[in-house]
């Protein structure tokens, strides 16, 4: 970016590495297309292409052969092992959210392409923030995403709290994104650049680590990763939105969002600023910290599933901050593993809210999972292996995630951390094990069969059990986080 | 001549005022939709500066990228605005308490 000629070659020779983000932007701009000859009987055809858009842009990733990082695309791009692997996991829980939501936003007269369309550009999004490697990448991955999801929270217009938590978040999100911009800016002013490499090197050579001016933009940069994330004290939106939104969708913002929200905090934090970690370490003590005591404790507090998982994805960032904070490749990896393990489980959660809800129903109470035993045994065995695995118990996979960060913590010599983080995943355990006993020893107020269609009963089924095999097994995603940021990202 | 700290000076003014207009206001929604603007607009003073100051382009580049944005988002903005309007007959910033808890 910052020669002064203009080499086209340099733009062409990398365009190969983008091919899963051009197939899929081609795909979603002709599923677009496609919808409007389609009538609404019709219309479950833009959900059965859109998924297959996914697994097919999924394969294209995972044939790529990457050994190395590769710089692509003038600088704007980038794909190393971290970015292929996000990328897969990205692809597929957007695919298994999609197969989730048909019936739902069938039996809600909701079921228009626009809802594809707009979460497959917001997974095109996602792709460009995972792969930025310039700061005009990550921003506009960002805002690609968070525009489509604006507008996906506020889709269905007879719903007046959609609308009402649509504007809640924009206006913050948007907010966020400012704060973020500012700080970039000022990183910009600094350094000299917007390259993540060339701003690294810069950094690390003229040691401005505890410059005044790159502290501040540290900080506005934090303020905006936090918010992205939904950190306490930048939390405040991560509720209403939970609760207002299409359960449909807030199953897209709790999975696939927060794992953009992951990369962009790599990117940002270890990658570019990775010589100013006890600056941005420090903060992020702050924010994990306080995501860990108050997630968790005003959970306890919530009869809503959907506001509970929201408290309790704002716990679970906490935890996932820890890794990052310890400025160690094994705190990353660990942050890492947490984040896809997080995410498996959560997808799953909400599909189980999206199961059980009917026609005028939303089941998204704590007491519509009364006796789901006698209702479901299996998916009631199902729903305890996901709550389970929320609240970390061994042999379950939330269990290894918690193990890998505190024991980054502690490889940091941070002690104190370790044990707040342990006592707060003791209160954590009381409100997810309190839906296992609502199951299984409270009698059913509803005994109405279970619905859905058989493909999202077998994926619903397949997550639930992939966490639980991630959960005996852990060995192989373990692997694959290690390798993925072997010598740091 | 103007320098750099009176650029730098000027946006992060505009940029508090933003931030201020955020939190205090407590009438209007199209008010808060002004105050990201002129957040943003206070994030291209700070990239124009610095671009022109350091003789680098990439930082005018950005603000490009960055109005075009902000072009979408007011869109977007004003899109959930009109729905919420439909549903309410009002866009107090005090009537957007349905969700609590």
């Amino acid at each position: 970016m910052n020669s002064g000629t203009f080499d086209p070659s340099l733009y062409n020779s990398g365009l190969v590495y983008a091919r899963p983000e051009i197939f899929l932007s081609l795909a979603a701009c002709a599923i677009l297309m496609l919808d409007l000859a389609l009538n609404d009987a019709q219309r479950r055809w833009s959900g059965v292409l859109s998924v297959l858009s996914l697994v097919i842009t999924a394969v294209l990733v995972i044939v790529q052969p990457v050994s190395a990082k590769i710089i692509a695309l003038g600088g704007l791009f980038e794909l190393d092992r971290m970015a292929q692997v996000l990328k897969i996991v990205i692809l597929l829980t957007v695919a298994a959210v999609f197969v989730y939501s048909t019936d739902y936003l069938q039996r809600r007269a909701i079921l228009k392409g626009e809802y594809f369309v707009l979460g497959l550009f917001a997974t095109l999004g996602g792709m460009v923030l995972i792969s930025g490697a310039n700061l005009i990448s990550l921003y506009l991955g960002l805002e690609l995403m968070s525009l489509c999801l604006y507008a996906m929270v506020a889709f269905d217009r007879d719903s007046g709290i959609a609308a009402e938590s649509a504007i809640k978040y924009f206006v913050l999100s948007s907010m966020a994104s400012g704060t973020l911009l500012y700080g970039m800016s000022i990183v910009y002013g600094v350094t000299g650049s917007l390259d993540l490499g060339e701003i690294s090197s810069v950094v690390q050579n003229a040691g401005i680590g505890g410059n005044i001016g790159m502290m501040f933009g540290i900080a506005f940069i934090i303020v905006g990763v936090g918010f992205k994330f939904g950190a306490v004290p930048f939390h405040m939106w991560v509720p209403d939105v939970y609760e207002g939104s299409p359960t449909s969708v807030t199953v897209f913002i709790g999975t696939a969002s927060k794992l953009t929200a992951f990369a962009l905090a790599m990117r940002l934090l270890p990658e570019a600023l990775g010589a100013s970690q006890p600056d941005w370490s420090q903060m992020l003590v702050v924010l994990s910290v306080l995501s860990m005591g108050i997630g968790s404790i005003i959970a306890i507090a919530q009869t809503n599933l959907k506001r509970m998982l929201a408290y309790s994805t704002i716990s679970h960032v906490g935890y996932a901050l820890l890794g990052i904070l310890s400025g160690t490749a094994q705190g990353y990896q660990a942050s890492m593993f947490y984040m896809i393990s997080y995410i498996v489980v959560a997808a799953g959660s909400f599909g189980m809210i999206l199961l059980l809800a009917r026609q005028g129903f939303e089941a998204d109470k704590l007491v519509d999972f009364k006796g789901l035993n006698a209702r479901s045994p299996w998916f009631a065995g199902m729903m305890a292996i996901l709550m389970f695995s929320l609240a970390g118990i061994p042999p379950f996979i939330g269990f290894w995630a918690k193990l890998g960060v505190i024991q980054a913590v502690l490889g940091v010599h941070i002690a104190w951390l370790a044990v707040v983080a342990v006592l707060f995943s003791v209160v954590a355990a009381f409100f997810y094990l309190r839906i296992v006993k609502l199951m299984y020893f409270d009698e059913p107020t509803d005994t109405a069969a279970i619905g859905g269609s058989i493909l999202m009963r077998t994926v619903l089924s397949a997550n639930a059990l992939l966490a639980f095999g991630l959960g005996i097994i852990p060995g192989t995603l373990l692997q694959i986080c290690q390798q993925a940021l072997q010598s740091g990202p | 001549m103007i320098s750099l700290t009176d650029v730098l000076a000027l946006s992060g003014i505009l940029f508090a005022i933003a931030v201020a207009g955020v939190f205090l206001n407590r009438k209007n929604i199209i008010v808060l939709l002004m105050c990201i603007e002129l957040m943003l607009l206070a994030v291209n003073f700070n990239f124009v500066a610095f671009s022109r100051f350091r003789g680098d382009l990439a930082g005018q580049i950005f603000v490009f990228f960055i109005l075009t944005v902000a072009a979408a988002e007011a869109a977007i903005g004003l899109a959930i605005l009109v729905v919420l309007f439909r549903e309410r007959s009002s866009i107090e910033v005090e009537d957007l308490d349905t969700l609590q808890g």
